[in-house]
This record gives C-alpha cells, structure tokens and sequence, in this order.
C-alpha cells in the first residue's frame, strides 16, 4: 500500500491583511487558528470523506493539499503535509497541482467560454503538452466522466451534474494521482448528485486515484466512503469508517451534523431496548429488522426477545 | 382564511423569450395555511413558477391570482397579478432568494430588517416594533449592530428570512433555503419556517431535499418539464413513490425502508425515523 496523503501535525491561520475583512482575531490580537493540530494519512485508492460543520476549515484543508494554503494565501502554518510525495512547502503549487486536482463546488467559475473540449484542453495546453499527448488525455478525461458525446457544446448550456463532471475532466486531463473535491454536488438536483458519486466511484475503481470529498450528505457519505474525517473546531473529532463513525449519534449530533436516517433508527433501538444495532445503510437496517418478523398464515410476529436483545 | 385559496394559478404559460417554455400550462390552488413543498429537477420550472406568485415573472399565457394586499385591506379578493406591481405584491408576498447575498446590502442587521416595512410605507413606531421581534425571534440580537457582509453564511441567511419576515407577508416563499448549510443550521432554520406556519402563515418551500419535505410540508407539488406531474399530501406523493419514478426524485431512506418492509406490515407511508420506529413496534401487537 503506498501512503498518498500524509498530514502531520497541521497548524494553519490565515494572514492578517490592512484593509481587507480578516480572519476573527483572539483576544491578544493573533488571528484564530482554523486548523489545530491535523493528523491525517491517506492510502492510495481510498476514498475519504470530510464533514464539519460551516466555518470549520473544511475548505482550508482542501487546499492545504496543493500548496494554496499556504503559498498563495500566506498566513502561518505549522506542520507538514506530503502528497504523492511531494512536501507542499518545497514545491511550487502547479506542480503540486498536477498530482492533486480540486474541483469547486461552484464548476462555472472556472468555465471560459469555449466548448467543452476546449474547457478540458486547456490545462494541459499550459503544460505545452504535445498536441497529440493533450487530444489523447482530453479523450479519455471526458470518456472517464461520461461527457465524450457532449464535447463540442458550450459548458454553460449544460445541466448542472454535466457542468460538475465537466469540471472534474478538466482536473483528471491534468492526470492527478489525487482528486480532491470540495462540496461537488451542493446545489445540484438529485441526477446531478448522482451523476457526480457515479463518476468519483469510478475514478476510484477503474484509475486507482484517491478521493478526498468534502460532503454533508450523510447518507451518500456512508454508500461511497472508505473512511470519514468529521472537523470540529479545526481538529478532527472521529476518523473512522462509516459505520463506526455514523454509530456515534449523539456526538454527532452535538457537532451539528446528521447521520443516515438508519443509523437514527439503529440509535432509537439501541436507547430504548437496549439492542446493539449499526446501520448505516438501508440493507442493513432490512436485514436486521426484517429478521426479527416471521409471516405465518398472514399472520405477523415480531420476536420481542430478539428486538430487545439486539443480534 | 383556512381553506380558502390564495394562490390561484390558471393555465399558466410562460416562456424566457424564444424557443424555451419554462411553464406549460400549470393549473393550481394553494389555500390558505398551506406548508407545499415545490420539488422537481432542475429545469423542470420550479423558481420560474414560485416568482410568478410574487409578481417577478407575469404570465406569457394565463393568469396567477393572489389573495388579500395586506392586514390593511378591508376585503382580501384575489386579485391577478397582471394588474398588481412587484411592490404591491411584496405587502402579501414574501420571497426569500435562493443566495442571501443577492438579498442582503445594509450596513447593519437592524437595517437590513427595517427596510422591508419601511418601504410598505408603515409609521416608524411600527417599523421599530417589527425590527425588534424579528431580531428576538431569529435570535439576532446579538448581531443587530454588525454588517451582514462579515457574518457567517447560516447567519446571513438567517438575516434573508428575518427580513422577509419583518414585513409580515402572508405567503412566503422560500427557494432552496437551506442549501450551503449544515445539519444544525438547517434544523434551526426549518424549525424557525415551522413557527411561521404555526401562526398562519402559507409556506411555500422549493427544495431538493426530501428529508426535509418529509418532515415539514403538508403538501407536495412535483414538476416535471414545465407541468405539474402531482400535487397532493406530502404522505401520499411518498407512499406512491412509483409516480416520482422518472422524476428521479427517490423519497427519504426511512421511508424507502418502510415501503420495502410493506409485506412485513409496515405501512408504506412512514415520513420520519420516530414514525418508523413506533410503526415497527406496533407491528407485534397486531
């Protein structure tokens, strides 16, 4: 297993600027850190999720990983991070960039207007790429997102998951080893939302790339996710896998974030009969209840032990 | 008046200029005290049609009728918004935009809240009055004094609905709300819209977030390409989840879980995680 991500003890403020609105100052005058003490490794081919509430540092994090943070934004910053190798204080930021892509949650705001193929042409033809060696890497970026068909019309008159996977196949034409995408799918319709996830599964599968999602839909969280990172106040409060990290209800309720409708229910059997149940999808929780019932001649009986004791 | 319509929407057509037909022909009734959820994907013309309740889009074909101006009018008739101005809409007609920010410009809170009703042209007395319970009641206080511009986005949005509130509309119409937020945020915010509804007044709540309609709305209306695919209980548009099929609308987890648990005796339209659980206990006793 080879480590993609390596995050060590990462301390971050942004910088105090005259005469721009600055990050909240404590009371000695220093800004307020937005990350405090991030530890994070992250294996090749894993898909992380990244939860917190607003405010939290969740972007910040994001672009820690390509060096924007701190070499484009200043600000003090303890720690290191390593991706695919490579310090983000020691390298420059395109460099960084063509190994971690991030894609925004807002896809337009990178879009000139050309056609789709331009859109996606464009990274690698600032590389000075060999014609040949770009058409090849747009050809696949936008076969990997399902877009090939779309790929002489303008992005804007796109809905908006096609405008999101547009996005990402500009990023892939740059080939990272890592994506990073921050809140891809907020504001999209349930299609694009699920064009999105289909696309990033994929990438994960069939390209081996490592996935870093920023996401507040805990349910998609827990279909698509190896592991989830939950920020709370600049450190990470639970880094686990779904099922365990969706297990703990009241603290996440207390961070003010939702866990799947099952893993709710799975929380209200457990307080109030004492079960052991973790559901953190809907087969799960089938499974588990529908156990407990047998149908005899139309007639329904529910093993009361059974629904008390938990399996 | 409860039950009685206050949005009247007849054969509505409406067209961005050329060949797009954002509306095609909508028929509806909203009565009064409603909480409709407005859900369909993307394009399928949910905003086109909430902004032609308050008068910011008029019909290309048809008509919209809008009760009642405001407390101040002697006889609430329904009124059709060709002949009515944004502005006088806005007395009865509350909207609350999708991104605060293209909503909010004062340089302080309090501001902000106070020139909705000052533009309804009511005496400053009353002006102050609404300003401070709207503060007390959004929980805005403490920021009353400070610019919206450098407060958090759950706060500004909070600020968006405050102000719409201030004015005291009848209907109000809130458009993706809660996007952008997180969990808690939400809560709060939808618990806030619950409160109003409580007192009287209509909801209109455009969202893709199921959960959400669900838990809060009585009614549902889906759109699909311009038309209205079903408008009903928001219980029923969920247990008959078949008809949302090719809208790719799926109905919340815990209500799909009830509907596949159907032949186990669960009733199909289970809408929150409490209902589920109190329907699958009594499932023993049967």
């Amino acid at each position: 297993m080879t480590l993609e991500i390596s995050i060590r003890d990462l301390h971050f403020s942004y910088p105090v600027l005259s005469g721009v609105e600055g990050p909240p100052l404590a009371s000695d005058g220093e800004p307020i850190p937005v990350l405090k003490g991030i530890d994070l490794e992250v294996e090749r081919g894993e898909f992380v999720s990244i939860m917190g509430p607003t405010g939290v540092g969740k972007t910040t994090l994001c672009l820690a990983l390509n060096g924007i943070v701190p070499q484009s934004t200043g600000g003090t910053i303890r720690g290191e991070v390593v991706v695919a190798g490579l310090n983000t204080r020691q390298h420059p930021v395109p460099k960084l960039a063509s190994q971690v892509g991030i894609v925004f949650q807002d896809p337009e705001s990178q879009f000139f207007n050309m056609a789709v193929e331009d859109e996606v042409a464009f990274g690698p033809e600032s590389l000075g790429l060999d014609p040949r060696e770009i058409r090849e890497r747009v050809d696949w970026a936008l076969k990997a997102v399902g877009m090939n068909p779309h790929r002489h019309r303008s992005p804007f008159q796109l809905s908006g998951g096609e405008k999101q996977r547009v996005a990402i196949a500009s990023i892939l034409a740059m080939t990272p080893r890592i994506l990073v995408l921050d809140e891809p799918t907020s504001g999209l319709d349930p299609i694009g939302k699920a064009e999105v996830f289909r696309v990033v599964r994929e990438l994960k599968k069939r390209e081996q790339m490592t996935i870093v999602m920023v996401e507040q839909e805990s349910e998609k969280i827990a279909e698509f996710s190896d592991r989830v990172v939950i920020l709370r106040d600049g450190k990470i409060a639970l880094l686990d896998t779904p099922d365990r990290v969706f297990a703990q209800v009241e603290l996440m309720h207390e961070i003010g974030l939702a866990v799947p409708q099952v893993s709710e229910l799975a929380y209200l059997f457990n307080t109030r009969h004492n079960t052991s149940y973790t559901f953190t999808c809907l087969e799960d929780a089938y499974q588990a209840l529908v156990s407990r019932i047998t149908v005899y001649e139309s007639r329904i009986t529910v093993h009361e032990s059974e629904v008390a004791y938990g399996r | 008046m409860a039950g009685e319509p206050c949005i009247v929407v007849q054969d509505l057509w409406y067209s961005y200029g050329g060949e797009v037909t954002a509306l095609q022909g909508i028929d509806l009734e909203i009565e009064d005290g409603d909480y409709v959820a407005v859900i369909g994907q993307n394009g399928s013309g949910k905003t086109t049609l909430v902004k032609h309740f308050n008068g910011l889009l008029k019909p290309t074909r048809g008509r919209v009728l809008v009760r009642g101006l405001s407390d101040r009018e002697g006889s609430p008739l329904l009124r059709d918004t060709a002949d009515l101005t944004a502005g006088q809409l806005a007395q009865t007609v509350g909207y609350v935009f999708q991104n605060p920010d293209h909503q909010i410009f004062c340089a302080t809170t309090r501001q902000e809240l106070a020139f909705g009703p000052r533009n309804l042209d009511l005496p400053e007395a009353e002006v102050k009055r609404r300003v401070e319970e709207a503060l007390a009641r959004f929980d805005l206080e403490e920021v009353a004094d400070k610019p919206p511009a450098v407060l958090g986005y759950g706060l500004r949005r909070k600020i968006g609905v405050a102000a719409v509130y201030a004015m005291r509309p009848r209907i109000f119409i809130l458009d993706e709300p809660t996007t952008g937020l997180d969990w808690r945020s939400t809560m709060e915010l939808m618990e806030l819209i619950g409160e109003m509804h409580c007192h009287g007044h209509t909801i209109i709540l455009v969202t893709h977030d199921m959960k959400l309609v669900a838990e809060f709305s009585q009614k549902s209306l889906v759109l699909r390409d311009g038309q209205v695919l079903v408008y009903d209980d928001t219980r029923n548009v969920f247990e008959h989840s078949e008809i949302l099929r090719d809208t790719q609308i799926e109905p919340p987890q815990i209500t799909a879980l009830a509907k596949r648990m159907v032949p186990y005796g669960m009733p199909g339209d289970v809408l929150s995680v409490e209902e589920f659980y109190t329907a699958y206990c009594g499932l023993g006793e049967r």
